[in-house]
């Protein structure tokens, strides 16, 4: 089973929860952190990381004793990644999604593509799981390849921890998994991007079901929202300053709240009966 | 013309709160939600609807089964595995044309699609720009560009001096959309490991692009430890903390009420360093544009 653990909006409790599931379930699992902008989950899990690999996108390079200037690439490219500079056309980094139209169009077979790194997965043991986490570069912009490259690996269980928003990142890590967990926040600003990521969610044909973190007991709007959208609330985390207090350090929920361990497992069997 | 982005790296620190509370002590200014997937800043400014326009961001590849010989080429030069059985899968398709060009039939054509809304909102502090994109779809940093390009235009136009924008978690397409060209960023973290870890790659991108960085501690008082820590370890980057906004039970009241912190609680001590840290910011904003000195310190 794939699980992935999302949710709209920022910090509301995903990779908490997440690694407390993980943690909870205490068997043989595959843990995957698809956060490569600001991954975390390695500061509550400790894992020991045992290896690292670099991630290649296609890319573009122009052999300008060929290029005859002709401009098809420039015309052809999607994203504004190619450009001509006085006598020569260059590739603009930052915009190149690696599509490899240039290369198709080119009548002098002056593109060749090779790979450029974006970013790389580390990949470690913590206790009982198999770990794998992203890092996106420092001024890179395209964080989808890495997430699909930690998708690749596969485990009678498997836990994403998923970046947040509801575009191509969030989407990538979400699709092609049997549930998804989706953590939310009592707020107006939770439930907006909650509603959102329901959507998504339906558009992946993803089934799911919400956590409703920091609860002050009092959820109605929350717990309407989704009975009208036919998702059920399957736990509710109450506020709890422990809590942050012990996430500060780098603590789980479980070591604020112990009692949460066997309340995880219940969700879990759960979620078993709700899946795909 | 100033501009400055409010950013954080780790979601859910309290930028848009950060961003609703100083626009509250502003006049002059226009607003910009670049957080595009996730767009709150709204939820909080209430204001009369100015224009609402479609954003047609992204191409989409579509195969004329009547025309298709089934040849596979599509397929295969596809770098996104958006064709499958000949089909197209609109969530994978990132309208780069490769199917196009390889296609020996003419089969293919590429349109643009609506993929998105951007509005404009006259709120008791100025215009505000934002925007939604549709859920699952792509190409949100070319939404922030328009949305900046739109902001940039208000001011222009409407003669203000300032623009203030609330930017997205992380430090990929749509936050480098959201920081460049700006003259100075604001980060808004949290004391935690995981706030000062998506910190430090904010810090990392901001001097990347060599923009100038300045950063708050929302909450400190949760753990004024680790607070102390992640002031250190800016310290130790050339970063200026330019305030400590404590945790207020008022901001969560403000949020729920979907109206900024300021205007309902004007002497709560989360509004009153939000005040403090937003003359901080534009004053030091407004010396870097003179003087074209970086915010590093020595």
């Amino acid at each position: 089973m794939i699980l992935a653990v999302a949710s709209g909006k920022g910090g509301t409790g995903k990779t908490s929860v997440a690694c407390a599931l993980a943690l909870a379930l205490d068997r043989p699992l595959t843990f995957l952190d698809c956060d490569v902008e600001g991954a975390n989950a390695h500061l509550l899990l400790r894992p020991e990381l045992r290896s690292q690999e670099e991630v290649l996108v296609p890319y573009p390079t122009i052999d300008h004793s060929k290029c005859n200037l002709c401009g098809k690439c420039v015309e052809h490219c999607h994203f504004g990644a190619m450009v001509r500079l006085g006598k020569k056309v260059k590739v603009m980094e930052n915009l190149c999604h690696g599509c490899g139209v240039c290369r198709l169009v080119c009548p002098q077979d002056a593109v060749t593509m090779s790979g450029r790194p974006v970013g790389t997965v580390h990949q470690g043991t913590a206790g009982l799981m198999r770990f794998f986490c992203g890092e996106l570069r420092t001024g890179e912009a395209l964080s989808v390849p890495i997430i699909k490259r930690i998708k690749k690996e596969k485990d009678d269980l498997v836990i994403i921890d998923c970046p947040p928003g509801t575009s191509c990142p969030a989407v990538e890590s979400v699709e092609g998994s049997d549930f998804a967990l989706l953590v939310t926040e009592p707020t107006p600003f939770g439930m907006h991007d909650l509603k959102a990521m329901i959507t998504v969610c339906r558009r992946l044909d993803v089934p799911c079901g919400v956590v409703i973190n920091r609860s002050f007991g009092d959820d109605k709007e929350v717990e309407s929202l989704c009975e009208v959208a036919g998702v059920p609330v399957l736990l509710k985390i109450p506020f709890d300053r422990k809590v942050a207090e012990a996430y500060a350090k780098g603590g789980t929920l479980l070591e604020a709240m112990p009692e949460l361990a066997e309340v995880l497992c219940d969700m879990f069997m759960e979620i078993r009966g709700l899946k795909r | 013309m100033i501009k400055i982005a409010v950013l954080s790296g780790k979601g859910g620190t309290g930028k848009t709160t950060a961003v609703a509370s100083m626009a509250w002590y502003s006049e002059n200014l226009v607003l910009a939600d670049c957080d595009v997937d996730a767009a709150n800043l709204a939820l909080t400014m209430s204001g009369r609807l100015r224009t609402k326009d479609d954003y047609k961001g992204a191409y989409i590849a579509s195969i004329d089964p009547k025309l298709c010989v089934e040849c596979g080429k599509c397929e295969d030069n596809c770098h996104f595995e958006a064709i499958t059985d000949l089909k197209v899968n609109a969530i994978h398709c990132e309208g780069c044309g490769a199917c196009q060009v390889v296609c020996p039939a003419g089969a293919i054509t590429m349109s643009l699609r609506k993929s998105g809304e951007i509005f404009v909102l006259d709120t008791a502090r100025g215009p505000m720009v934002y925007a939604d994109l549709f859920p699952g779809e792509s190409n949100s940093g070319k939404l922030v560009t328009i949305v900046r390009r739109l902001a940039d235009d208000l001011a222009e136009s409407d003669g203000l001096d300032t623009v203030l924008i609330d930017g997205p978690p992380g430090t990929g397409c749509p936050a480098i959309a959201s920081v460049t060209g700006v003259d100075l960023i604001l980060a808004i973290t949290e004391p935690s490991r995981s706030g000062e870890h998506d910190l430090l790659r904010l810090i990392e991108l901001a001097h990347h692009f060599s923009i100038p960085i300045c950063v708050a501690v929302n909450k400190w008082d949760l753990h004024a430890g680790m607070t102390r820590e992640i002031e250190e370890s800016c310290r130790r980057q050339g970063v200026m903390v330019v305030g400590r906004i404590p945790y207020d039970t008022n901001v969560m009241a403000s949020i729920k009420a979907m109206r900024p912190l300021p205007s309902m609680f004007p002497k709560s001590p989360a509004a009153l360093e939000f005040h403090k840290i937003w003359k901080e910011v534009r004053s030091r904003s407004k010396e870097r544009k003179g003087s074209g000195l970086s915010l590093k310190l020595d």
